[in-house]
């Protein structure tokens, strides 16, 4: 798909539509209805940004989005600022993730005006895993701020022009809002309204936490819908690859949040052979991908292959997920009409161009 | 105690029926507690509350409680400190993410909810905590606010 009002040069903003936040092709995509796809970036453990570059390219002409994570797990990576700099600058649409754990009010405020003005569009509003779970276990948690709050505070920032505080901002962050979701823990009958709460303070779309379980997923969107918080926020459903048995138990334990029925683990080591269980995994997850499209109120899923970054492509297109479309990636357009030609259906990917 | 902790939220009904008649008697005798000095009594009211909610609530006097929004389970037991709702770590059996030997206390604001009039409070939103309200009177604090003129 490609907008007739597409930037020159592909780090520079889209025009902001009436009704719409950002200058973003992630908001505009899911405000059209079309089944959008992001995609967990792993920042790397380096000072290099051709590292962040090669991370990025494996998804490119797959996804509309890409997720830049913020010390995940409370490991220690490149930040997500950093991650989304170096994206937006070759006209990628980065979600970035900022997470309460490390940084408090002042620091994350500047954090959001920071990103707003490198090009960022999109926001991901976590509460952040505790420093217990990660590389760095003796390090302070912060947690001035919940997902909630934050929330607030951003969505004021870019409503009312001003920080938490009061003191006026003289240009607004235009950023498309979001948190997460996990419908597969406890207290499950607070979840719907957990989210509610958080469209109320302020969230526009919502990434699951991985999905395993889809019939706990279609109980859970179905009070959603009850509650018409479907018509309020943008739902994409967090899924992935496992790589093996071993890997799913090891998820299960050790991963806060994960869900993992025993089923889906079977599966997994009933595959015997080499290959056999990694390409079970795909398999299951492009069953649940088919799967979950099919739930109403689903907007599209986000897909986390973390060290099977390579599978995304082979999910994604076994699975039909992008209705022929593709997504922009740098280079997409280059062979194609000048900027502000009307799309037109038939569009060649560029390996068929060249 | 978690114990005690947990046995208050069992009886968050009866636990917030005292914290009302506590409010009504404050506001009554707030003429004469205005006439000793607010300022006065904030050590001696904020040594009361560290004794009665610690052994309650395991409160961590934050300052601004917020008990009657959360079914009597103090959030600032949670390790994050959430005031808006549990993080999405909660174990299958309810527990802490980061201390398995805790039930979350979000699990117990639900259920302590659940037995509260009023109970729906829990879907108000909270504003972020006002770092300089830590170790002060909470219970001063909302009579200040209640009967501003």
């Amino acid at each position: 798909m490609r907008f007739d009002d597409e930037p020159i040069r592909p780090g520079d903003p889209l025009p902001i539509l009436p009704g719409h936040h950002s200058a973003g092709r992630f908001e505009r995509l899911l405000r059209a209805g079309v089944f959008t796809i992001t995609a967990e970036l792993s920042p790397p453990d380096s000072a290099n940004a051709e590292d962040v570059y090669a991370r990025a390219r494996i998804f490119d002409g797959y996804v509309d989005g890409i997720n830049a994570t913020d010390g995940s797990g409370a490991n220690c990576h490149m930040s997500s600022s950093g991650v989304c700099a170096l994206l937006t600058r070759a006209g990628y649409a980065p979600v970035m993730q900022i997470s309460c754990r490390d940084r408090n009010r002042i620091a994350i405020q500047g954090d959001v005006l920071g990103a707003a003005a490198m090009g960022v569009n999109n926001l991901l509003c976590l509460t952040g895993d505790g420093v217990a779970v990660g590389d760095h276990p003796g390090a302070k948690p912060v947690f001035d701020l919940d997902a909630i709050a934050l929330l607030g505070i951003v969505r004021t920032m870019r409503e009312r022009a001003c920080f938490e505080s009061g003191r006026a901002l003289t240009t607004p962050p235009r950023v498309f809002l979001g948190s997460a979701a996990n419908p597969f823990v406890p207290p499950q009958n607070f979840q719907v309204a957990r989210l509610a709460k958080k469209a109320r303070a302020g969230a526009e779309f919502v990434q699951t936490q991985y999905c395993f379980d889809v019939p706990l997923l279609e109980r859970f969107m179905q009070q959603v819908r009850d509650e018409g918080l479907d018509k309020r926020l943008f739902i994409l459903v967090g899924i992935g690859p496992l790589a093996s048995a071993r890997a799913a138990e090891w998820m299960r334990t050790h991963v806060p949040g994960v869900r993992i029925p025993d089923a889906v683990i079977d599966r997994l080591r009933r595959a015997r052979g080499k290959g056999a269980a990694k390409a079970e995994g795909k398999r299951i997850c492009i069953d649940i991908l088919e799967r979950v499209r099919e739930i109403p109120g689903v907007c599209g899923v986000h897909l986390m292959a973390y060290r099977q970054e390579e599978a995304v492509a082979e999910i994604i297109d076994r699975s039909r997920a992008l209705d022929g479309r593709i997504p922009w990636y740098p280079g997409r357009d280059r062979h194609s009409r000048p900027a502000g030609e009307v799309d037109s259906p038939t569009e060649l990917p560029e390996e068929m161009l060249a | 105690m978690r114990a005690v902790r947990y046995w208050s939220v069992s009886h968050a009904g009866a636990m917030q029926r005292a914290y009302q008649a506590l409010e009504r008697l404050l506001i009554m005798i707030d003429p004469l507690l205005r006439k000793l000095g607010y300022q006065r009594l904030e050590a001696p009211f904020a040594a009361v509350e560290r004794v009665l909610k610690g052994w309650f609530f395991d409160c961590r006097m934050c300052g601004h409680c917020v008990l009657q929004s959360t079914g009597m389970s103090c959030p600032m037991n949670c390790p994050k400190q959430l005031r808006n709702g549990p993080c999405g770590g909660v174990r299958a059996d309810g527990s802490c993410e980061l201390d398995p030997a805790m039930r979350c206390v979000w699990v117990e604001a639900v259920r302590g909810s659940a037995r509260l009039p009023g109970g729906e409070r829990i879907q108000v939103i909270q504003a972020p905590l006002d770092h300089s309200l830590v170790g002060r009177s909470a219970w001063l604090r909302e009579l200040r606010l209640r009967t501003a003129p």
